[in-house]
């Protein structure tokens, strides 16, 4: 990890000298290994894999998702990850309730990222997924159907969670208080799926596709590229937008402890004080 | 026991003397439902349909205005700090605050219930269901409500950041509720009370939430 020390001076809104980034030799793999992943992928997906097509025995008539099946191999990674990346937000937000001021902070900034990069694809999840829904499903939205809903859902609550994040000045309040939005928004998560199950009682969804294995080798190696592909990024993301909230922190850390000990030194001197030094930390969620 | 039926009697007796609800959020909601009636067309057929959804959509809009100025009125002169002071358990502060919100939003549906009935022609057909489920789904909406209307507290952007907040966890309440009185008005055939019991089941579920996380919340407002 190359995050510079808390000693290190921060002034003038600039970064410190030694300052290189949010990268780690293991980012930095990681990030080269999901790049090479993601050309993998989209080999497998466009030129090894065949479209999704098959004969009706009954009507004789060719049928199937035909090319549309290729947008499958990044939908149906990108579904998941939002529910791991919320439960590790409500997990965050357990864990700040539960500890202590110092670990209370690293799991109030995984929580954030965790969220930041969770409502990231649960966007993608539905925009993927309307993409594909317009030719398979003749719509680009379907009312009623269980896991888009819950997907909107999810999407709009942890939307929310940033926006609240984003409106609470101080950090503590902030990490107790987002805290409790985080858990609430994960356990509002059944009654969502059981209403709209409830409402519509149907869904366009296929069931079961991957888990009874009725799909093709190829194909189902091609999702697999996808999952692993996807959770590469998603690991990558996560740990480059902790390090970022870690930097912040640390800059509120810093600007403020700065701030106060150039206020003792003018008090000491009898000097006043210097409207145009930048404080990063007394200037931070003051913005909104 | 009696520090909750203080806080109630407080809010209740803000509002009788103040008269916002009353004056102020009801004629709202009011003007939302003649509004969705100019929108349609002043179909009758259609409005008489869709009466269980824009009502409870009204209750929805009703209920921030609620819920905002029941926040409001803890935040001016420092007065959540005496509730602090107070002793009060912050369950029993969540409990006090979420049934004056509930007591004044169920004030307001029964006008509005007038209201469907004169301007879009509904009829009530189980009136036990009705009520049944507009209580349950109203206890849901002010526990929901009073947990985020204290969370919103202190962020400087509080009557934007409710509604953005409160309205996607109310979705399912919507959904719910809006079956309930489907088939409490006839407007459709489905079973009403699982859908009721699903609201019970949520109000219990943000009672609870409600009721443990207030304290949290209270001490930082």
């Amino acid at each position: 990890m190359t995050i510079t020390n808390q000693s290190a001076p921060v002034s003038q809104g600039q970064p410190p000298a030694d300052f290189s980034g949010t990268a780690s030799p293991t980012t930095r793999w990681l990030g080269v290994a999901a790049l090479i992943g993601v050309a993998v992928l989209l080999v497998f997906a466009f030129v090894l894999s065949e479209p999704d097509q098959r004969l009706d025995p009954d009507t004789n008539i060719v049928i199937g998702q035909f090319d549309a099946v290729r947008l499958l191999y990044v939908h149906v990674p990108v579904a998941i990850l939002p529910y791991l990346a919320f439960s590790i937000t409500a997990l965050g937000g357990v864990m700040v309730l539960l500890k202590g001021s110092a670990s209370a902070t690293w799991w109030d900034i995984t929580a954030a990222a965790a969220a930041e990069v969770g409502v990231l694809f649960a966007g993608l999840t539905l925009i993927t997924g309307m993409i594909w829904g317009r030719p398979i499903w003749n719509t680009w939205w379907e009312w009623g159907d269980v896991r888009l809903m819950t997907s909107l859902m999810l999407f709009l609550v942890y939307l929310g969670y940033l926006a609240y994040r984003r409106a609470m000045p101080v950090a503590e309040t902030r990490a107790r208080r987002s805290a409790v939005v985080g858990i609430v928004g994960m356990i509002n998560i059944p009654i969502v799926n059981r209403s709209v199950e409830w409402w519509e009682n149907r869904t366009l969804h296929q069931k079961s596709t991957l888990t009874e294995m009725k799909i093709e080798d190829l194909t189902l190696l091609s999702l697999i590229i996808g999952f692993v592909v996807f959770g590469l990024i998603f690991v990558w993301l996560m740990v480059h937008r902790f390090r970022i909230g870690w930097l912040e922190h640390q800059a509120e850390t810093v600007g403020l402890d700065a701030a106060i000990m150039q206020r003792r030194a003018q008090a000491m001197t009898g000097t006043g004080v210097d409207e145009s030094v930048d404080h990063p930390g007394l200037t931070k969620g003051g913005d909104q | 026991m009696h520090e909750i039926a203080a806080i109630v009697r407080k809010d209740v007796r803000i509002e009788l003397r103040s008269r916002v609800v009353i004056t102020q959020v009801l004629p709202f909601a009011m003007i939302v439902l003649i509004l969705f009636g100019l929108a349609l067309d002043a179909d009758r057929s259609t409005l008489r349909s869709f009466t269980p959804g824009l009502f409870w959509v009204t209750v929805l809009f009703a209920s921030i205005l609620a819920i905002q100025r029941s926040v409001s009125v803890e935040t001016a002169a420092s007065a959540f700090e005496a509730l602090r002071l107070s002793g009060a358990a912050g369950w029993k502060v969540f409990v006090g605050k979420a049934v004056a919100v509930a007591a004044q939003l169920i004030a307001i549906e029964t006008a509005m219930l007038g209201g469907v009935i004169v301007f879009y022609r509904s009829s009530v057909d189980e009136v036990v269901l009705l009520v049944t489920s507009a209580l349950a789904a109203t206890l849901a909406i002010a526990a929901a409500g009073s947990l985020y209307g204290v969370l919103a507290v202190g962020s400087g952007v509080r009557d934007t950041i409710l509604p953005m907040l409160l309205l996607p966890i109310l979705a399912p309440v919507l959904v719910a509720a809006t079956r309930a009185f489907g088939d409490a008005m006839g407007a459709t055939a489905v079973n009403g009370w699982s859908w009721c019991a699903l609201l019970a089941c949520f109000a219990l579920l943000y009672g609870l939430v409600g009721g443990i996380a207030y304290g949290v919340v209270l001490e930082d407002a």
